[in-house]
């Protein structure tokens, strides 16, 4: 009886312990899911506005006069024309009641530089334009557009605004002829960077991140799987595949960027490869994610249980037939599915490639492997150091691009861990 | 005895790493008959079944001295290919191990890699052989192509037994086949290993005397790394020589 009330008093305090326990786990995660939700909705609030562009609605009178400075009126006047000046004249039509050349400038300053070249497209493209008025939406610049997008920031002193008191109340006008919409931001999904935020896009650089990431999965995931089958199923167990073992668990340990170093070292320093090429970038990437793949082939051929090897031995295979016909297949979805953790690192991963030169500003979409071509988390970096109030928006755009693909490549990889892991 | 024998081992030796496992066994095995190895957790009996189509070669730390002779040819002499062995020597192990592929694949496995069937129709035949030979066909025959997993202990050791026989072995080991069975599964194995004694000289490791009472002919007892006595089933069930023998089957060590 007494052992009976001891075991009831230390089961209280047992119980108490529990749920202590409990209470612990509870509370970190969660503080873990609120703090996700903070930095989620925050980049969303922020990154959602930059897919939207402001237009600001003009009557554009193509000026035979300015297009055609001479009088044999050949294609190449179309291409040299001062376009600046019929986008100006054309806001000018609108405040006819501007003169003066330096507000002139300014209020030219409304729409992008872009349109400069999309009207000598058009009027290439249609040569009948010459000489009409056209109603047509241009493209806003940042500065309106952020202005526009967000309101409170109208409320703000003048000297520390964007735009002064003057331009705020054209844009008022503008506003009031019911001449802006915001509409989508096409530039974003198709242009590489720019200087100018109204023009910068994700595209160059997601074209960069695929040639990169292509170089490193056809470069890491055969030597990875190699090396790993054969330290797992072939190599015999001694003190130098110890060896190797414990340095490739070191090396997937390894700072990134000491990778970058290396492959600044010799890549670029004595093989002489191309700076700042998703080719180069691929491989110092691949040598980053070698270990990682190797770590998670060995792991899935472990679990691989060993009747299936006997069953295959006992009856006359080879170890190599044992290993292609039954232990690869079986641990293939684990191998794959380390294969997209790594290859999803590979895509977050910035620090190597700045010491390779994939941090320069490139305007162009990279065309092959070894064009200069940059990476998001890189592009991401580029923008977040730049000074415009445009590129906020981008950075926590493209940070929602970038979070995207991650997501996908994950649920890819519990996808096919779920739908091919056999059980037996 | 004037049976032919199959199986000879003279003066193995077998060591794990230090830890000597078998201590100079002398084991004649004849041909056609089924040899039950019995004797305590930890005797060697499996390990000794384990030598005679080296499996234990996949086992880095273990080491084997002495001769195992299989038709007057030294198995581990170097002129002989363990691939090969195992071609001739089949095994089935002690807890079902059938390839996660259907059952068609699990069987038709060793014939496609040996080369030994020149046409699909020549190896369904093989494969519905080996099948009913194994006394499995009738309950499969609807599902050859479900998963071998899918089928119950039984049957999947059933189908263990005919994906060993498909490669016509001549000799077949059994590594404990009935320990993760049921009675009723384990009386049909039995059944088939009176039937398939026929064709095939079979080993047989078990834990179960009844077992080895049942389906042997000669039964070997091991003990420590030691053979303690080899002879007639009925022999060493009735009037072993060694006291030892007699503690075993009669319950006082193991």
């Amino acid at each position: 009886m007494n052992n009976l009330k001891k075991i009831e008093y230390s089961l209280k305090k047992r119980k108490r312990q529990e749920s202590r326990f409990k209470i612990y786990g509870l509370l970190g995660i969660t503080s873990a899911v609120t703090f996700l939700c903070i930095i989620l909705s925050s980049i969303f609030m922020e990154g959602k506005k930059a897919f939207l562009s402001t237009y600001i609605k003009l009557e554009v009178y193509f000026d035979p006069d300015i297009i055609y400075t001479d009088n044999d009126q050949k294609e190449e006047d179309i291409k040299f024309a001062n376009f600046q000046k019929i986008i100006k004249n054309s806001l000018n039509s609108f405040f006819p009641e501007i003169s003066d050349k330096g507000e002139l400038r300014k209020l030219s300053n409304f729409i992008s530089s872009s349109e400069e070249e999309n009207l000598m497209r058009l009027v290439l493209e249609n040569k009948q334009l010459i000489g009409q008025k056209v109603t047509l939406w241009l493209l806003a610049s940042s500065k309106i557009d952020v202005i526009n997008k967000n309101p409170d920031m109208e409320l703000i002193a003048e000297e520390d605004r964007l735009i002064s008191n003057l331009e705020l109340n054209w844009l008022n006008e503008i506003r009031s002829a019911n001449n802006i919409e915001s509409n989508f931001n096409k530039n974003f999904f198709v242009k590489a960077d720019s200087t100018e935020p109204e023009q910068a896009g994700i595209w160059g650089s997601l074209v960069g991140s695929f040639f990169t990431l292509f170089v490193t999965l056809i470069l890491s995931f055969p030597i990875a799987v190699a090396a790993g089958v054969f330290l797992e199923e072939l190599a015999p167990k001694n003190k130098f595949t110890d060896f190797i073992e414990v340095n490739i668990n070191n090396l997937a340990a390894v700072p990134s960027i000491i990778f970058g170093l290396l492959g600044l070292a010799i890549f670029l320093n004595v093989m002489h490869l191309p700076r700042s090429a998703p080719i180069v970038g691929g491989m110092v990437l691949a040598l980053m994610t070698l270990p990682t793949i190797i770590i998670a082939t060995r792991a899935s051929l472990k679990a691989v249980p060993p009747s299936i090897r006997e069953a295959a031995i006992g009856l006359g295979a080879t170890k190599f037939q044992t290993v292609t016909h039954h232990v690869l297949p079986l641990s293939l979805p684990g191998i794959l599915t380390g294969t997209i953790i790594g290859m999803s690192q590979a895509l977050g991963e910035s620090a190597p490639l700045l010491m390779i030169g994939m941090v320069a500003f490139i305007v162009d979409v990279p065309g092959s492997f070894l064009d200069s071509s940059t990476v998001l988390p890189v592009q991401i970096y580029l923008w977040k150091s730049t000074a415009a109030r445009g590129f906020v928006e981008l950075t926590a755009a493209g940070v929602m691009v970038l979070l995207s693909f991650l997501i996908l490549m994950n649920g890819l990889a519990v996808y096919i861990r779920q739908k091919f892991e056999k059980k037996w | 005895m004037t049976e032919k024998i199959k199986i000879k081992s003279k003066n193995v030796n077998v060591y794990y790493g230090q830890k000597k496992a078998l201590d100079k066994i002398n084991l004649e095995i004849p041909t056609n008959k089924v040899t039950a190895l019995i004797g305590p957790s930890g005797c060697g009996k499996s390990t000794f079944l384990r030598c005679i189509n080296r499996m234990n070669d996949t086992i880095d730390i273990c080491r084997i001295e002495g001769k195992i002779i299989v038709d007057e040819e030294d198995i581990y002499s170097t002129e002989v290919d363990p691939v090969l062995l195992r071609a001739k020597i089949g095994m089935v192990f002690q807890k079902p191990n059938p390839f996660p592929k259907s059952i068609f694949d699990n069987v038709a496995y060793g014939p496609k890699i040996h080369g030994i069937v020149n046409s699909d129709d020549e190896l369904e035949e093989l494969v519905i052989y080996s099948l009913k030979k194994a006394g499995l066909f009738e309950e499969v025959k609807d599902r050859l192509n479900d998963s071998g997993t899918s089928l119950s202990g039984g049957q999947q050791q059933r189908l263990c037994i005919a994906r060993a026989i498909a490669i016509s072995p001549q000799i077949i080991l059994m590594d404990e086949p009935c320990s993760a069975l049921d009675p009723i599964a384990t009386a049909v194995i039995e059944e088939l290993i009176d039937e398939l004694v026929k064709n095939f000289t079979i080993v047989i490791v078990t834990h179960s005397m009844q077992q080895a009472a049942r389906v042997s002919q000669q039964t070997a007892f091991f003990h420590m790394g030691n053979l303690i006595e080899v002879g007639r089933t009925d022999q060493i069930f009735s009037t072993p020589s060694q006291k030892k023998t007699q503690d075993y089957i009669t319950g006082k060590i193991g």
